[in-house]
């Protein structure tokens, strides 16, 4: 793992998604050499997945058109893609560990932009780890990457526009849910509308979602959230029942709903590890999705020369991370000497002017996917809260009566969020719960300790090729 | 005024836990302050390993009455902190290692550890996970291993149940010798004892500053994996004839590797982090013990510290010529021989005699002597 040099790029940008392709682009266009690794295949992250080849184009989204239109500006580019690589470990002077094709491999640069977007909330309900039950995430990938059909009869519920776009995406191939389960009422919804003004085309869209779940005649239970799902090896039927809107359980009837498969999101929770990783300082913003970088809004962190932007920053959505991957790559350009202050402050001008138009609406939105204290409240005792370590609600509770008080207390007295997940699923909700069973902040119960490995890796992977001398074991231990 | 307790403990891990632990029992009115929760630093993120064939000669008595201890946690402690009594092995893979092997099982059999040598083939009988490779093996029947996380669980409910104060999340920032004994200034104000014990691991030589005292401790950040849950691949806990490995997989089927990698950070502050080409030297090493790891995939990493005295050995005892003020840290296999150093520490605060000889500082106050070669 010696190397010459010991940088390969004057910038390493992680994540291909929006926020990191612009930024990768942008610096590269002020003639910085960029690396951009990602996990996958190709660039486009969540909203810009590239759809699987042999799955159908002729009715391309908007987002599939933007997604193409920005992969070929970054083959245009002299961005380095790095890409079938998964990140498992960033170091200090910003060194990267990734996983290929090849086994491991070590990048380093001066400059790291950090633009791993979020992963989904999960508020467990009894029965959400029964086969079948899928978050919105992957029934998106499905849709994007593979166009696969959902089994016949399955449900949609959670909260936000993703569970619209969902619906109506499935439904225009002709697959819509049995029935949509929202959080929000229509009086939610059209609290959006002013915020929608300063989008167009993004109104468009959102006419045409309704348009098409209207069609398709699903019924839509306004105010309602899961309950539970049921079910013996696999889901079989889903139990929904009444909430106000702050998600508190109210009352009024339960509805059982037969179906092969429920897919479900309640927002976006913003994946901050490796500026936690490295150190970087950190702030609880609620409306944003919890726990995120602080950050100026150029995207630097408290850490010289990390930058930290897109939905893992905070989520604002796939608009404003076009703009915060400008203003970064403006930034690293400036910072690293390759730009004076007078044309980074000229460049700057219209992503910042772009930003705040775009706050309004990304703020609306990002209000309806927030966490309410109400859902997690609501979470029945016996309910998994970590699926990888089998940690219930009622474990959690008892962990705080015996005096946990922050979540790294409460990690070592239950093992919640020790799995392979590392607490992505989990960590929101068991912060949310210990916070109120204490009655205190979320501030005061923290944060998880960021640890690598960032995503699981085999152990068989990370070996290469070796003989036993050429380990290099150090000194015995004194006697 | 303020309370006058009978003893102030600073620094709330295994060894100052245990100290408060006994002193109440004995009587006397205690209260510990820790500037987090407790155990939450090296005594609750260490490898959990209660072995003798990591454990330095001159400790060996201790860590055998410590295991002992650990052995019986429920009964004395109230939580059996997960503590499984199995058996270790230490391997050799080259000629070299066997001659180490067998020089340093031999120095620790002498200090009474029932350690055995045998062949690679009978080390395979007793562990059939292990590698054909091994060309010798240390056995010892005295071996095992804790859920180092579940130390401060146990502990917290142990020390209420004694009656100790307990002061959390209250960082110590001096202390001053009064009339009637010691005033620590904390951040929730000044607490009062008569007695003090400085336990705070590697920030002991901070503290012992605060007294005037000079000793220095060098801090290591050890760094430590484990894998997700696999299936059975071992029953033993696994090292090496260095020292350099530590291995053994728990009930729940999580495998935790060891052995003192060091990884980089400073008790000062500011994130540690672990050195990844490090970390693929320990998982190497791991799998050329335990071929069947390399089927698991790596679950998390991380770095704990682990405080030093300049000769390796521990710091336990009176603090010299300071009436009332004791020290105890850097004991080198601190989980393992911990708990009963800090019970002998303990008997000597209630004016009892201890039953081995404690560790005392003053060895280390004076100039340093030669380097050794």
């Amino acid at each position: 793992m010696s190397r010459s040099s010991p940088h390969d790029f004057d910038v390493l940008v992680l994540g291909g998604g929006p926020a990191g392709m612009v930024s990768a682009i942008t610096a590269s266009q002020h003639g910085l050499s960029v690396g951009l690794i990602d996990e996958q295949a190709e660039a486009g992250g969540q909203i810009w997945r590239a759809p699987w080849a042999a799955s159908s184009g002729k009715d391309a989204s908007p987002e599939v058109r933007d997604g193409h239109k920005m992969r070929e500006t970054l083959a245009r580019s002299n961005v380095s893609c790095l890409f079938g690589r998964r990140i498992w470990s960033v170091t200090d002077q910003y060194r990267v560990e990734v996983l290929g094709a090849d086994g491991v491999e070590t990048y380093q640069a001066p400059h790291l932009i950090v633009a791993l977007g979020a992963h989904e909330r999960v508020i467990p309900f009894p029965g959400w780890t029964l086969p079948g039950v899928m978050g919105l995430a992957a029934a998106t990938i499905m849709l994007k990457a593979h166009g696969l059909a959902p089994p016949k009869d399955w449900v949609l519920a959670g909260v936000g526009p993703l569970l619209a776009a969902v619906a109506a995406g499935y439904a225009r191939k002709g697959h819509p849910p049995k029935a949509i389960i929202d959080l929000s009422g229509p009086s939610d919804w059209l609290a959006t509308l002013p915020s929608l003004a300063s989008r167009p085309g993004l109104f468009k869209q959102g006419v045409g979602w309704v348009v098409s779940i209207l069609s398709s005649r699903i019924p839509i239970y306004f105010r309602h959230a899961i309950r539970r799902a049921e079910g013996q090896d696999r889901i079989a039927a889903c139990v929904i029942g009444p909430v106000d809107q702050d998600g508190h359980r109210v009352a009024g009837p339960e509805l059982s709903l037969d179906c092969d498969a429920l897919m479900i999101g309640n927002g976006l929770v913003p994946g901050g590890e490796v500026p936690r990783l490295l150190g970087a300082n950190q702030v609880y913003q609620h409306e944003l999705g919890g726990w995120i970088p602080d950050c100026d809004r150029y995207g630097r962190t408290s850490l010289k020369h990390l930058y930290a932007i897109g939905d893992g920053a905070g989520i604002r959505g796939g608009a404003v991370a076009c703009s915060a991957g400008q203003l970064a790559g403006l930034a690293v350009a400036h910072d690293a000497g390759f730009i004076d202050a007078a044309s980074f402050a000229r460049q700057s001008v219209q992503p910042l002017t772009e930003n705040q138009k775009l706050a309004a609406f990304s703020a609306a939105m990002a209000h309806m996917i927030r966490l309410r204290p109400a859902q997690v409240a609501s979470i029945s005792p016996e309910a998994v809260i970590c699926r990888c370590e089998d940690v219930t609600r009622q474990d959690l509770v008892c962990a705080a009566k015996a005096g946990a008080r922050d979540v790294n207390q409460l990690k070592h007295f239950t093992r919640c969020g020790m799995g392979p997940c590392q607490g992505r699923m989990c960590g929101d909700i068991a912060a949310e719960i210990l916070a109120q069973e204490h009655q205190v902040s979320r501030q005061a119960v923290g944060y998880w300790t960021a640890r690598p490995p960032l995503r699981p890796i085999s152990l068989q992977s990370m070996l290469g090729r070796f003989e036993y001398s050429d380990i290099p074991i150090p000194k015995p231990a004194p006697l | 005024m303020s309370t006058l307790h009978d003893l102030i403990v600073i620094g709330g891990g295994i060894n100052g836990a245990t100290t408060a632990l006994f002193a109440a029992r004995g009587g006397m009115d205690v209260v510990v302050v820790d500037r987090g929760p407790l155990c939450r630093e090296a005594s609750g993120v260490n490898a959990g390993t209660l072995t003798m064939q990591m454990t330095r000669v001159a400790l060996i008595p201790y860590a055998l009455r410590a295991h002992q201890m650990w052995a019986t946690a429920r009964e004395w402690l109230g939580h059996d902190v997960g503590v499984v009594v199995c058996d270790g092995l230490s391997l050799a893979f080259t000629e070299q290692e066997a001659e180490l092997l067998t020089f340093r099982a031999g120095k620790r059999r002498e200090a009474g550890a029932p350690i055995t040598l045998i062949t690679g083939q009978q080390a395979l009988q007793i562990e059939p996970g292990l590698s054909d490779k091994a060309l010798l093996a240390g056995h010892c029947r005295v071996d095992g291993y804790a859920n180092a996380y579940l130390t401060g669980l146990a502990f917290r409910t142990a020390l209420l149940d004694a009656g100790v104060t307990l002061m959390e999340n209250n960082p110590a920032t001096d202390i001053q010798q009064t009339s009637s004994g010691f005033e620590v200034v904390t951040n929730q104000g000044p607490v009062r004892a008569k007695r003090v014990v400085i336990a705070g691991g590697v920030w002991i030589e901070e503290m012992m500053g605060w007294l005037g005292i000079d000793l220095p401790i060098k801090t290591l950040v050890n760094q430590l994996a484990v894998t997700e849950r696999i299936p059975t691949a071992m029953r033993t806990v696994v090292g090496i004839a260095n020292g350099l490995l530590s291995l053994k997989q728990y009930h729940h089927g999580t495998v935790v590797i060891g052995g003192g990698w060091q990884g980089v950070g400073s008790r000062d502050g500011g994130a540690c982090s672990l050195l990844p080409e490090r970390l693929v030297g320990n998982i190497r090493l791991a799998c050329h013990a335990i071929p069947a790891l390399k089927n698991a995939r790596l679950a998390r990493a991380w770095t704990g510290f682990e405080a030093e005295t300049r000769d390796a050995l521990p710091a336990v005892g009176p603090i010299p010529g300071i009436t009332n003020a004791y020290v105890i840290g850097s004991i080198h296999s601190g989980y393992t021989s911990g708990p009963y150093l800090a019970k002998l520490l303990a008997d000597q605060i209630l004016g009892r005699e201890p039953d081995l000889p404690l560790f005392p500082i003053d060895r280390l106050l004076t100039p340093e002597p030669h380097a050794q070669g």
